[in-house]
């Protein structure tokens, strides 16, 4: 169902970051977008270990109808490629999650991770240096101090400004599976990760230990049925986290109940539509992403075909179910052969829960209006559309009968895929990455 | 598509994807790897279990699809077999109904030579309690069931079986699927 008639969406592209060629290096793909506490900045990692963080522009004020433009602030690498020689395997490089920590002083610190490695990063800006030293000339050489015959006190003279990403902290050895979530508590004191099989809290100021909170690995590994595939803190309560799995199910844990949680004090779970079984039935209802909303009411989950919100105090079945791309159910056998039907796709909510967004096959992505039931498909492509120009929905048929701005679904192309979104938390601007460019498109304003 | 020979599609790429992944960067993917099983033991076992109900059909027309006395061990069976490959594609509706979640149709006995290749270490206790105990991510660096062991494998566990060897049972299944 298109969310307006005419076709023309509230949504125009506004930036395009990174190479527009067909050339793409692995390095370059984007694996992680994520917008800090107040939008102005805007992180992004790649599986070549490197962090981007783009910051947006003071506003224009002779030019009202524009928002401000992100441009790149800092560029750094935070992780590297490893080898285990323990167990012969090669530890990759690619940010898996990026998590931004609550603002307290001039600085900013995020968490990065890859597979097995966590770091804290402290981004700070040195826009002056100390000049007119004693005992050091302006070149840095050292002067005698005999022939030192007054002395002055060295004053901060301005510099250009340079912006310095450096490592605090390195949260090492704790995982034996991939990490696949990190989340910062509301405490602002610690935060979780998880992995397949385990959830571990660390503290922000220690390095040398964590506690493991959940731990799902069975005594015999041939028993396993079930992996953790997504965890996150609930906003405002620094007890309670949940965490998906590849079952579809999420389970809500508090921490004030026992000290392992393995034990959940609630579970999410929808009973299966018979009718729809399959061979892929539990490739595709595995959880990829979970968030709550900022209320912290309501939870939202992302599984291979729907969006679904549910509210933490019912755990039969959600409140609210979107069809992203119904229409693939029926080419799963072709998704399963291509290996699409493994793609982990994450949702965002916008800053306040009315809409929540996600991403979808040939760059489409889709959001969703909650109050009015309205939906909208747009295309992230900077041939089809020109920054301010109002983007036009799109709309997936079956069919053999073509109109404009529709496609059919054998056209689709499974190779351009939009997994990672993310919402400003004020504004309304989003940023995604498709393959290996960065989107930005905010809302017209009237 | 026939249910078969989809379920046999799956199963074979799936083994596929499994054996790729072993020399992915990163290692092997907990997640992908259990999806995979989960994938290929539904195929598995529908697979056989439609083909157990083609063979039931094509063996006696009067007989009720759902009867847990079957002996496909019986020498019989091996008359059937002609039989089987043609009333496979009229009793389509019958194997479909078959699938939906209906209880393996053969008695655990019989099933062990479906299963034989796959899970040869269910006959080994001394190799399971070894593999639970070793550590993760351990390089599995246990033989793998060739071609030739599994023919073999198969044709001295079951002397009267007068199923002939299709192209299935010959693929060779990683034994320890999830275990590393």
């Amino acid at each position: 169902m298109d969310g307006h008639g005419d076709g023309q969406s509230r949504w125009c592209l506004s930036q395009v970051k990174g190479a527009v060629d067909d050339d793409v290096a692995e390095a370059d793909i984007i694996s992680a977008v994520e917008f800090n506490h107040s939008g102005e900045l805007l992180a992004t990692g790649d599986r070549g270990g490197r962090i981007v963080i783009f910051q947006q522009e003071q506003e224009n004020k002779s030019l009202p109808q524009c928002r401000a433009e992100y441009n790149v602030y800092s560029t750094f690498q935070s992780h590297e490629p490893e080898f285990d020689y323990l167990k012969s395997l090669e530890i990759e490089e690619k940010i898996n999650k990026i998590r931004w920590l609550p603002q307290k002083n001039a600085a900013h610190f995020l968490l990065s991770t890859n597979d097995k490695t966590i770091k804290l990063w402290k981004i700070s800006e040195r826009d002056k240096r100390p000049e007119g030293y004693n005992l050091k000339e302006e070149d840095g050489r050292y002067r005698h101090p005999s022939s030192l015959t007054t002395l002055r006190v060295p004053v901060f003279q301005p510099m250009d400004l340079m912006v310095e990403a450096s490592p605090r902290r390195v949260y090492a050895n704790a995982h034996t599976y991939h990490i696949n979530s990190i989340s910062v508590n509301s405490d602002n004191e610690t935060y979780l990760s998880a992995d397949d099989l385990r959830v571990n809290l660390w503290h922000l100021d220690y390095t040398d230990r964590s506690f493991n909170i959940v731990d799902i690995k069975p005594a015999n590994m041939e028993e396993l049925t079930e992996v953790i595939t997504a965890s996150e803190f609930h906003p405002l309560q620094c007890n309670t986290f949940v965490y998906g799995s590849s079952k579809g199910s999420v389970r809500l844990c508090d921490m004030r109940a026992s000290a392992l949680c393995d034990q959940h004090s609630k579970l999410f779970e929808e009973p299966e539509d018979p009718s729809t079984r399959s061979f892929f039935s539990e490739i595709i209802s595995s959880i990829s992403d979970v968030k709550f909303s900022h209320s912290g009411r309501y939870m939202m989950t992302r599984d291979y075909l729907t969006l679904k919100i549910w509210d933490l105090h019912m755990e039969s079945h959600p409140v609210e179910t979107y069809q992203v791309h119904g229409y693939l159910r029926s080419k799963l056998c072709s998704l399963y052969e291509n290996d699409c039907i493994f793609d982990k796709f994450e949702c965002c909510w916008r800053g306040d829960d009315s809409e929540v967004m996600t991403g979808s096959y040939n760059n489409f992505f889709r959001m969703f209006e909650r109050e009015g039931q309205r939906d909208v498909t747009l295309e992230a492509s900077w041939e089809n559309g020109s920054p301010g120009c109002p983007l036009k929905s799109w709309r997936v048929s079956t069919g053999s009968r073509r109109k404009r701005n529709e496609i059919g679904v054998d056209c689709l192309d499974f190779s351009r895929k939009i997994l990672y979104t993310s919402w400003h938390p004020q504004e309304n601007i989003v940023a995604l990455a498709t393959v290996n460019n960065l989107y930005l498109f905010q809302e017209k304003l009237n | 598509m026939d249910v078969t020979a989809e379920a046999k599609q799956i199963m074979v790429q799936a083994l596929g994807k499994m054996y790729s992944s072993r020399s992915q960067r990163g290692g092997l993917r907990l997640h992908r790897s259990l999806l995979l099983t989960l994938v290929m033991k539904s195929a598995r076992d529908i697979y056989h279990s439609a083909r157990l109900m083609s063979e039931k059909s094509g063996q006696s027309v009067t007989e009720e699809c759902t009867s847990h006395t079957q002996e496909p061990m019986d020498t019989s069976s091996s008359t059937a077999t002609p039989l089987r490959e043609t009333s496979g594609q009229s009793s389509e509706d019958g194997q479909r109904s078959g699938l939906e979640g209906h209880p393996h149709p053969l008695n655990p006995a019989a099933d062990k030579e479906n299963c034989g290749p796959s899970r040869p270490d269910r006959h080994s206790r001394k190799r399971r309690s070894k593999t639970a105990t070793d550590s993760d991510f351990i390089p599995c660096k246990k033989a793998k069931l060739e071609c030739a062991e599994v023919r073999g494998v198969l044709q001295n566990s079951s002397a009267n079986c007068g199923r002939a060897l299709d192209s299935l049972s010959l693929v060779p299944m990683p034994r320890t699927i999830v275990t590393f």
